[in-house]
């Protein structure tokens, strides 16, 4: 109670600061670091460079569909196609590259534009048919999964060619080639998000719609584009698992979208848009990635995984809207 | 000099019918009043202005250029600005992100990448803007929403007066707002008028109405329905006009008192 007359603590001061100028949320760097911690403590095999270099490739699928779940979030929106629209990507690609027999240059650009055009597609449908996203996208998870079952008649596509296993398996300088490709979009992302008028209009229009137009920003163009890249960053992430596993799996990211939006989520974006930072999403998408790797070390079924995932989201909502409702008391 | 003129302004949602033919006329730094009862049309007139809504049918000029097809962030280029009664700011931004929201200015990043908010810059001009309207906020870098409700206003006037408008139109501008603020209110609209800017104000206190405008504009089923000169009417008339005859007495009595 004293402490609310006085000075900000240093505590508070080093939040604030984490907060304005790198846009994370403190307690989620010392969640990821007490997780990591306690990991360490049960498995002598979680402090390794090779266990590192798992867990973020483990993370990296995860970490581009986060990414695509912070600007859609961050706007006020909200995308539960993530998964769907990822496993119709891989399929896409793989069907153009094995079935058509495309150069693989064709196969990486039919993945990313599935992606896109299925967010596209959430994208007019939210701004012109007025359908709530919720539904939309959910719309889109079973028609996204089904066309992904129908184009590869229910298997996986398995002989893709090399350059595109190379996208998932290779290790220029021993680091995963997906790893690079979540970091170096991530970089992209964050730049977009913080320090552009596309980020700030993104984050103004997930605050206050009316607010957004008012200022004279198109809203629904800027929803439809949104959503459209939202769509590509599933595309890019089914890219990515079809080449690490080598198949094009109608079945990939089932679910993924629960750990993407959770991600998102313990990273910092308030669920109802306005705040979001794609540096904090990383630090969540690697605390689902510790807890996912941890709970695989210590041999735990990965059915409790599953229940560990879904029950971080609802905390992690809880701690956020425990705070706003504790900040707008004062 | 007519700055802003609207002519035969039709709007309706649906089957409801707002303005059914509105004419309206504003000189440069003219200060105008526009009241009337609750449903009258007030706010919806205003948002045709600024364009948030469509005219259905009817002209709109403003400095000599039909406007009609122009979205709202051309219309604000061209010099027409909103302070709305809800404020419309965004809560979780900060002071600098909530004035220049639409209108970043922009440096490139290592002399090379363009598009990159400036923000230092916006933040240099955001607390000059503050300190010319003689506000005082805790800190420019923190959100809005943490703001109080005078706080928050001062915000929204400097949103609407940075970028050198010619026509600030002001919704219930004082209705949330303590004695004190209300008359830093008025003074500024006075401020405002003497540098030239035009000024429409909706307000439900017929007695700041009466003492900053210059005309009163009355707005009744949608129509503008009298058009009076400020120095020339009183209270009872203005009250007259708004309730449409009826127990005129009582009503300017009740308004009085209140």
């Amino acid at each position: 109670m004293a402490s609310e007359t006085t000075r900000p603590s240093f505590w508070a001061r080093v939040q604030h600061i984490s907060v304005e100028r790198l846009h994370i949320r403190l307690e989620s760097l010392v969640v990821l670091l007490a997780l990591s911690a306690a990991m360490a403590l049960l498995s002598p095999y979680f402090l390794s460079l090779s266990n590192f270099l798992n867990i973020l490739l483990a993370t990296s699928t995860i970490g581009v569909l986060a990414i695509a779940a912070t600007f859609v979030i961050g706007s006020g929106g909200l995308d539960l196609s993530l998964g769907s629209v990822m496993g119709l990507a891989g399929v896409a690609g793989a069907f153009v590259a094995v079935n058509l027999g495309w150069p693989s240059v064709l196969a990486v650009i039919a993945c990313i534009l599935a992606g896109a055009i299925a967010g596209y597609i959430n994208g007019q449908l939210v701004t012109r048919a007025f359908v709530p996203a919720f539904i939309v996208t959910l719309g889109m998870l079973g028609l996204a999964r089904g066309l992904a079952l129908v184009i590869s008649q229910g298997r996986a596509i398995y002989g893709l060619p090399p350059e595109i296993v190379y996208i998932g398996q290779g290790r220029p300088l021993g680091i995963p080639m997906p790893v690079i490709i979540l970091v170096l979009t991530a970089i992209v992302a964050h730049a977009a998000l913080a320090y552009t008028r596309f980020g700030r209009h993104t984050l103004a229009l997930g605050d206050s719609e009316g607010a957004a137009r008012a200022a004279g920003i198109r809203v629904e163009h800027h929803r439809r584009i949104i959503y459209t890249l939202s769509g590509a960053l599933a595309g890019l992430a089914g890219l990515l698992f079809t080449a690490r596993v080598n198949a094009g799996d109608p079945t990939a990211g089932i679910n993924y979208e629960l750990t993407a939006i959770t991600a998102a989520i313990i990273g910092g974006t308030n669920l109802f848009g306005g705040r979001a930072s794609i540096l904090g999403t990383m630090i969540g998408a690697l605390i689902m990635g510790v807890l996912q790797n941890g709970l695989t070390l210590l041999a735990v079924q990965s059915y409790y995984q599953q229940m560990a995932i879904g029950a971080v989201l609802i905390l992690a909502v809880f701690i956020d809207q425990y705070q706003v409702r504790k900040e707008s008391r004062v | 000099m007519t700055l802003l003129s609207l002519h035969g302004i039709r709007k309706s949602f649906g089957a409801v019918d707002v303005l059914h033919g509105v004419d309206l006329s504003v000189a440069a730094g003219e200060v105008v009043g526009l009241v009337g009862d609750n449903g009258a049309g007030k706010s919806t007139l205003m948002k045709t202005i600024t364009g948030i809504y469509r005219a259905d049918t009817g002209s709109i000029e403003f400095d000599g250029e039909d406007i009609l097809a122009l979205d709202p962030g051309q219309r604000r280029r061209l010099g027409i600005e909103m302070i709305y009664q809800d404020l419309s700011l965004a809560k979780q931004q900060d002071v600098a992100s909530n004035i220049f929201l639409g209108r970043e200015p922009t440096k490139r990043l290592f002399g090379l990448l363009p598009g990159f908010v400036d923000k230092g810059e916006m933040d240099r001009q955001a607390a000059r803007m503050i300190e010319r309207l003689g506000a005082h906020l805790p800190s420019i870098n923190r959100s809005v929403g943490s703001f109080s409700g005078g706080q928050q206003q001062t915000v929204a006037i400097a949103r609407a007066l940075t970028f050198n408008p010619k026509l600030v139109i002001m919704d219930e501008p004082t209705a949330a707002l303590a004695v004190r603020e209300v008359q830093s209110v008025l003074d500024l609209i006075r401020r405002l008028k003497s540098e030239g800017i035009a000024v429409i104000l909706i307000s439900h206190r017929l007695n700041d109405v009466l003492s900053v405008t210059d005309r009163i504009v009355v707005l009744r089923h949608g129509r503008a329905d009298a058009d009076l000169v400020t120095a020339k009417t009183n209270m009872n008339e203005v009250v007259s006009r708004i309730v449409g005859g009826g127990d005129i007495a009582a009503a300017a009595a009740h308004e009085q008192r209140g």
